[in-house]
């Protein structure tokens, strides 16, 4: 206990200790929130949902924020429905069961650019005659455009983009763009506009409920993808895989060799030449295509590639590293001592060869986590990342796939970029202070 | 220094005894090295072919060369075009059931990974299903041959850079211990943990996409300059992103270490006692501090080069450069089975050769090294 307290003291020393730590602070905090905000089953749903779970969502956004550095003006998304009253909805009782259902929805429009697309999604429920609907679209400058006149069923969605009475209408075959522009002068219109919308139906319990969305450039805090999910799902659950993958793989490792280390120097002999010869042949191993083969041919379950890590990281340099000071220690009188009294081999490889390299171990422990980290996300840009899990590699993947960089949505490399890279950063600026706290023949160097 | 008292002749004689026993030296060395490393590689690759057979893969890639070759013979035979569809197919399945049963492939899995092996290791690494290499070939052994210079083209002009950048910045950073550099170095170390590809990523959207000064990815203009001038300055161009970040990935954290063993060395007393000696700088700097400096870093460089060895795969893909790592990439997206077990066997073999080069170096720069000993 003293002893950590004193390690933490000496953190306080080293600058980039303390930010390192604020970082994995920061990186546990996030991950606890991301698995208690979206459950384990929800953000799986969410992540391999498809339209019907992401069609609110325009293709390819941007995050909103954005907008800060910008000097044009990007139209934000959103969506709004009469079920939850953000769209309200006036219901005007008239004579034979029938009524009158007005809605009217204001929007502030500024971008200088079109929306991607608009679509109203429509529901009423009957029993024998549809519902009858008609909207309209006013401008700013007091322009009033007919936009559909029809009956609804029971479930109904309609493009402003597809609608061919509308295009007529407007001459015109893009729809969208027309609806925001000044026929004369050609250019945008920006002010408020209305979607107004009145409705009749011609039954006691006959009711019509709308869904208008609105897809613009931008979307929420990290943008959307071209499946129209929101980016901000596979980045909080990112961290705690990675942190996952990346702990588990830098413990699994450093304890495996450790031990193995220690067995093999104490028993000396064939177990240690073994240990040697295994080491060797496991450097001329292909680590990444032994991965790769690993993932194509039998699972790509993050856990399967996780087990092939540790055992192909096992027997590499550090054992020879760790075997060096082992076979020093073993000489030291108090491992004699232990002997004398009789503790057999186990209780001295456990008990006293091993809790004195501990000290080595955590620097060492703490410098390999940001390479499993980076590991994940290689083989997920490979194409060989898990393909359940919702994770920052798979990001950069997507990202990839779609050509981001060539296309301008840099947003969508960045954000699970400069999350990698804060990791990687945070976990290799403690490792390297607590290299230096925990090996004081660097500390004067 | 020491040489002044010497006659010239006794010097070149001195010498010549000197340079015989250190060519015998390393030759004995180097020889058992490659012994106990070609057996090193043997096992390795039985591995690697251990672990791609246990799905029967191998076994798939053999079963379709044969039903290939076997299937195509008969088709270009004019004698045989004359039997009717059925007679035909039933021949063709008992020449692929006498061909299976000739390659051994209803013996026992453990034999027949022996036999793998053998091919394995003569590179005999069968026919690709879906690729082909640019002069139109199915041999796995031609495609992955062809892409292999663009690889070490590539790794090894970043690789020298950075080894004799980074050793010669340690050595003036070890000089001026304390200095604003020096701390910035020691500051700037944790980027290593970031792999090349990451770097390539950043250095594409900054260079390609918003500079738009450099390409943004392959390895010449297309189409290929003609000229010989103009094709290499194509290339360098080309080379310059994938270069520079496999270099930066691990710039500072190499000139870091050597750095270290540097200061490590020069606290030595022999390296005071030379500067008491009045010796210049550079000599001491030269034979006292880098001489023996020299194996650690070697060793340091061979492990450096272990890993970047593997990141060159997706550093390749991201810069869509021709080699090895892309070809890898490919074979994955197409499930070409051949090409992934083939070259998981190249690098291998390019490993084995890594650690074997830089066994040779250290046998050269280190007079400890001792065979049998």
């Amino acid at each position: 206990m003293k002893a950590l307290q004193n390690t933490f003291q000496k953190l306080w020393m080293y600058p980039s200790a303390v930010v390192g730590l604020l970082v994995v602070f920061a990186l546990v905090f996030t991950a606890f929130y991301a698995m208690i905000k979206i459950p384990y089953n929800e953000a799986i749903r969410l992540w391999r949902g498809g339209e019907e779970v992401w069609y609110q969502n325009p293709k390819f956004a941007a995050p909103a924020w954005i907008n800060f550095f910008s000097s044009k003006d990007y139209a934000e998304s959103f969506a709004v429905r009469t079920t939850d009253g953000s769209m309200p909805k006036q219901v005007t009782p008239g004579a034979e069961g029938t009524s009158t259902i007005d809605i009217t929805y204001p929007f502030t429009f500024t971008s200088d650019y079109f929306p991607q697309d608009m679509i109203l999604y429509l529901s009423s429920n009957y029993q024998q005659k549809q519902p009858f609907l008609s909207a309209k679209w006013l401008t700013p400058d007091g322009r009033e455009i007919r936009i559909a006149n029809l009956a609804i069923s029971q479930k109904q969605t309609y493009r402003f983009a597809q609608d061919e009475k509308l295009k007529t209408r407007l001459h015109t075959e893009d729809v969208i763009p027309q609806l925001f522009t000044d026929p004369e002068t050609g250019k945008i219109v920006k002010g408020e506009y209305k979607l107004q919308i009145t409705g009749t139906t011609f039954e006691p319990d006959s009711d019509i409920n709308i869904e208008y969305v609105f897809h613009g450039q931008v979307y929420g805090l990290a943008g959307t993808d071209q499946a129209r999910r929101d980016l901000t799902v596979p980045l909080l659950w990112g961290t705690p895989v990675a942190l996952a993958f990346g702990l588990i793989a830098s413990l699994g490792t450093s304890v495996l060799t450790m031990v193995i280390a220690a067995i093999g120097t104490w028993y000396g002999g064939w177990i240690d030449e073994l240990i040697q010869r295994i080491t060797e042949i496991n450097i001329v191993l292909p680590f990444l295509s032994i991965l790769i083969m690993i993932g194509t041919f039998y699972s790509r379950s993050i856990w399967v590639i996780l087990g092939a890590t540790i055992l192909l990281s096992i027997f590499t340099g550090a054992i020879k590293g760790y075997r060096s000071i082992f076979v020093q220690v073993k000489e030291s009188m108090y491992i004699e001592a232990a002997r004398a009294y009789g503790a057999s081999s186990p209780r001295i490889i456990f008990f006293y060869l091993i809790p004195r390299m501990i000290p080595l171990l955590i620097p060492g422990l703490v410098s390999s986590v940001p390479a499993f980290v980076f590991l994940e996300a290689s083989l997920a840009v490979l194409g060989l990342g898990d393909p359940v899990l919702p994770t920052w590699g798979k990001i950069i993947e997507d990202a990839n796939a779609n050509g981001a960089l060539y296309r301008g949505y840099y947003y969508w490399i960045l954000e699970p970029a400069t999350l990698l890279m804060i990791t990687g950063l945070g976990f290799a600026m403690l490792g390297f202070a607590l290299d230096r706290i925990f090996n004081p023949k660097l500390r004067d160097i | 220094m020491a040489v002044v008292t010497h006659t010239p002749g006794e010097n070149v004689k001195v010498k010549n005894r000197a340079s015989n026993s250190t060519f015998l030296r390393v030759s004995r060395y180097v020889v058992t090295r490659l012994l106990t490393l070609s057996v090193t590689v043997v096992i390795g690759i039985y591995l690697t072919i251990m672990i791609a057979n246990m799905g029967g893969y191998v076994d798939t890639i053999m079963r379709n060369e044969i039903g290939d070759r076997v299937t195509q013979t008969i088709a270009a035979n004019p004698a045989m075009q004359q039997l009717d569809p059925e007679s035909r197919r039933k021949l063709i399945q008992e020449r692929i059931a006498s061909e299976e049963k000739r390659i051994g492939l209803d013996v026992p899995v453990a034999v027949r990974n022996f036999r793998y092996l053998s091919n394995a290791l003569l590179l005999r690494l069968g026919r690709a299903i879906n690729m082909t290499s640019d002069s139109g070939s199915k041999q796995v052994r031609l495609i992955i041959l062809e892409r292999l210079p663009a690889t070490l083209l590539l790794m090894g002009t970043s690789q020298l850079f950075l080894f004799f950048s980074s050793v010669f910045l340690a050595l003036n950073l070890s000089r001026r211990y304390g200095s604003f550099w020096d701390k910035l170095v020691v500051a700037l170390s944790p980027t290593s943990a970031v792999p090349p590809w990451f770097y390539g990523i950043f250095m594409i959207l900054i260079f390609a996409a918003l500079l738009k000064v450099l390409p943004f990815g392959g390895m010449v203009d297309s189409p290929p300059p003609s000229n010989p001038v103009d094709y290499s300055l194509s290339l360098l161009q080309h080379m310059i992103l994938p270069g520079a970040s496999l270099i930066l990935s691990s710039f500072f954290l190499s000139i870091y270490n050597y750095r270290t063993f540097f200061l490590i060395y020069s606290s030595e007393d022999y390296v005071d006692m030379a500067k008491a000696k009045g010796l210049p700088s550079r000599d001491v700097e030269r034979r006292y501090i880098l001489r023996p400096t020299l194996p650690n870093i070697i060793t340091n460089f061979a492990l450096l080069i272990i890993t970047l060895w593997t990141g060159a795969t997706i550093t390749e893909t991201v810069f869509l450069w021709p080699g090895l790592g892309r070809t890898l990439y490919r074979a994955i997206g197409l499930y070409d089975i051949p090409i992934i077990v083939g070259s998981t066997i190249i690098y291998a073999y390019m490993l084995a050769l890594t650690v074997f080069m830089l066994d040779f170096i250290y046998a050269l720069v280190d007079p400890r090294v001792k065979v049998g000993g």
